[in-house]
């Protein structure tokens, strides 16, 4: 496959100047959003007895004294040399607390990710095969029902379930601190018993979608000809099905996965907030709400970052799958 | 409307929102309680005096879930109404006129389309006044952009043909073509659009109000209703049972209407 890639070096190195304007637009918007808002972050320490030339001086060293634009420009400026900043209160570089959180994240998310993949590909050939079936209907009302719910409230009933009444899973954090110095298998089944509820609340939101996209595919494709042929040369219905069917009907998969990435992130947001999960969605709400400007900045460029790299490696994966893409022609 | 009434989850869903919406409408009326009302009796069960028990300072939940529908349904018309009328503008400028106005909303819908959106929202929200007008006009600002793709999609489709030629040749002006030639043959899709986007408005306004950023105490939403139940979800689980079933019930029936439209419209 990468010889494909490298086959299509100057489309990819379009694709990639296109992420540089991308990136200023989202840091202008996110920037110059949270400036023209009144007052500023020192107004968390307006108490009476904090002296006034305190809070200047506070200012003055955070570079709140100065025009928004100029802000900014020293912001791209640092930001170019690949200096984030440094975050307010922890007083750290701004890449360094992120990077601490990112781990924990990805591993959220991909393994949320992974078990979706492993339940939506089948249930969606399946139902798509049995269209108008039992399980078809069956499918259909529970990804409905996956769809509808909210995260947040999913997540709270999950935990009056699994923790609250049974005791099985905890209800928050990444690892018990008793554990220590345990050894790493002890500590791996830890983080794995604290990673229970919040993948199973992912896994339940998330492959809903997935599911009617594998879905839908797989019933474009299973009226085609050379899925006709297939059968005519006699072959079993699960050959024609998985290999034959299923082949072509996830190539928009990658796509939708792509697209499918910042859901996850956002809905990453939300769900370690509820399970206390040290990742970087915690940190930036947390960096919302107590309005530490530089940390704010850092965890929107890295997300949409991550998020467009998700989907320009889609588009590429895709493109290199898909002969069709690759040169352009449209049959 | 054939179709979408032999579609009998679609019609049974529809009913059930009807329902909805007249309890909401109807309210103060159906309302046993105050919904503000602090009572004396905190955190009781489920019970024929309080349909759905009481909360945390003794208000009766079945009243506060009553005007709670109000809210979180209207935020759910009114964001998707902001996010509708945006799109649309952006996807029919674009799409009519290209160019460069094309390439430059078209760069924008990407870019906004690129941020984590429950983050662009929490950010805004909490540099407003967190109030429930706010909450309907950020939710609308940051969903209009499905929209605009959609139309422009459609625009660029329908601008070529004879009738559109014929339009321009006896006069018609810009904005005249625009909203009497081109307009009907979009109006469909978005239809569709606007409903699956009620659906999520509905599920961000609650997430908004459950983090404290949106419909500020003592109004009543669905989402600040669960604010607090996260802290009695062992002494009164129904506390958080019962408006997260309300918006899972509400979230569903609109998502199976999107779909008989959907199929109706076939958008």
């Amino acid at each position: 496959m990468w010889d494909i890639i490298l086959k299509m070096r100057s489309h990819v190195f379009k694709r990639l100047i296109s992420i540089v304007p991308l990136l200023i637009g989202i840091s202008l918007i996110s920037f110059f959003v949270m400036h023209l808002a009144p007052g500023d972050p020192t107004a968390l320490f307006a108490d009476p007895s904090v002296d006034p030339g305190e809070l200047l001086r506070i200012r003055q060293n955070w570079g709140l004294d100065r025009p928004v634009y100029i802000q900014y420009f020293y912001w791209v400026k640092n930001a170019l040399r690949g200096d984030l900043g440094t975050a307010y209160i922890v007083n750290r570089p701004v890449l360094e607390v992120i990077a601490e959180r990112i781990p924990a994240t990805l591993l959220l998310m991909g393994t949320s990710l992974f078990f979706i993949l492993l339940i939506s590909i089948p249930l969606g050939v399946i139902s798509a095969y049995k269209k108008g079936g039992i399980f078809d209907n069956l499918v259909s009302v529970l990804s409905f029902a996956g769809m509808s719910m909210p995260s947040f409230w999913l997540a709270l009933m999950l935990m009056l379930v699994f923790s609250v009444q049974l005791g099985l899973f905890p209800a928050g954090g990444m690892s018990d601190p008793l554990l220590a110095h345990a050894s790493v298998f002890e500590k791996s089944l830890d983080t794995a018993r604290h990673m229970a509820l919040p993948v199973l609340t992912m896994v339940i939101i998330g492959f809903a979608g997935l599911t009617r996209y594998v879905r839908s595919g797989t019933l474009e494709v299973l009226c085609q000809n050379y899925i006709k042929a297939a059968r005519a040369k006699g072959l079993p219905e699960h050959a024609v099905l998985f290999k034959h069917a299923l082949r072509n009907s996830l190539l928009p998969l990658i796509t939708i996965l792509g697209m499918a990435i910042p859901d996850l992130f956002a809905g990453a947001f939300i769900i370690e907030t509820i399970f206390a999960w040290p990742g970087m969605g915690r940190l930036g709400v947390g960096a919302i709400f107590s309005r530490n400007y530089p940390l704010i900045m850092g965890v929107v460029l890295i997300s949409s970052f991550l998020i467009i790299i998700g989907n320009l490696a889609a588009d590429l994966l895709y493109s290199a799958a898909d002969p069709r893409i690759r040169t352009g022609r449209k049959d | 409307m054939r179709r979408f009434r032999k579609n009998k989850a679609a019609v049974a869903a529809l009913t059930i929102l009807f329902l909805m919406v007249l309890a909401a409408v109807l309210a103060p009326f159906i309302a046993p309680y105050d919904p503000r009302e602090l009572g004396v009796t905190a955190l009781q069960a489920p019970s024929f005096s309080h349909y759905f028990g009481t909360d945390d300072f003794g208000r009766d939940i079945f009243s506060r879930a009553l005007f709670g529908a109000r809210i979180s349904l209207s935020v759910g018309v009114v964001a998707v109404s902001i996010s509708v009328l945006v799109g649309f503008f952006f996807g029919m400028i674009s799409g009519y006129f290209g160019g460069f106005i094309e390439a430059f909303i078209m760069r924008f819908v990407d870019v906004m389309l690129s941020f984590p959106s429950i983050f662009l929202i929490l950010a805004v929200q909490t540099m407003l006044t967190p109030n429930i007008y706010n909450v309907m006009a950020v939710i609308g600002l940051t969903s209009w952009m499905g929209v605009s793709r959609l139309v422009r999609a459609e625009v660029l489709s329908v601008k070529e043909r004879p009738y559109i030629e014929a339009a321009r040749a006896i006069g018609a002006s810009g904005p005249r073509i625009m909203l009497r030639h081109i307009l009907p043959n979009v109006t469909a899709p978005v239809i569709v659009a606007g409903t699956l986007g009620m659906a999520g408005a509905i599920l961000t306004e609650s997430a908004l109000s459950f983090l404290g950023l949106g419909v500020q105490p003592p109004l009543s939403s669905w989402g600040n209703m669960l604010q607090d139940s996260q802290a009695y979800l062992r002494d009164a689980p129904w506390m958080s049972l019962i408006p997260g079933l309300l918006i899972l019930i509400t979230v569903l029936c609109i998502y199976l209407v999107g779909e008989g439209l959907r199929e109706e419209l076939g958008g």
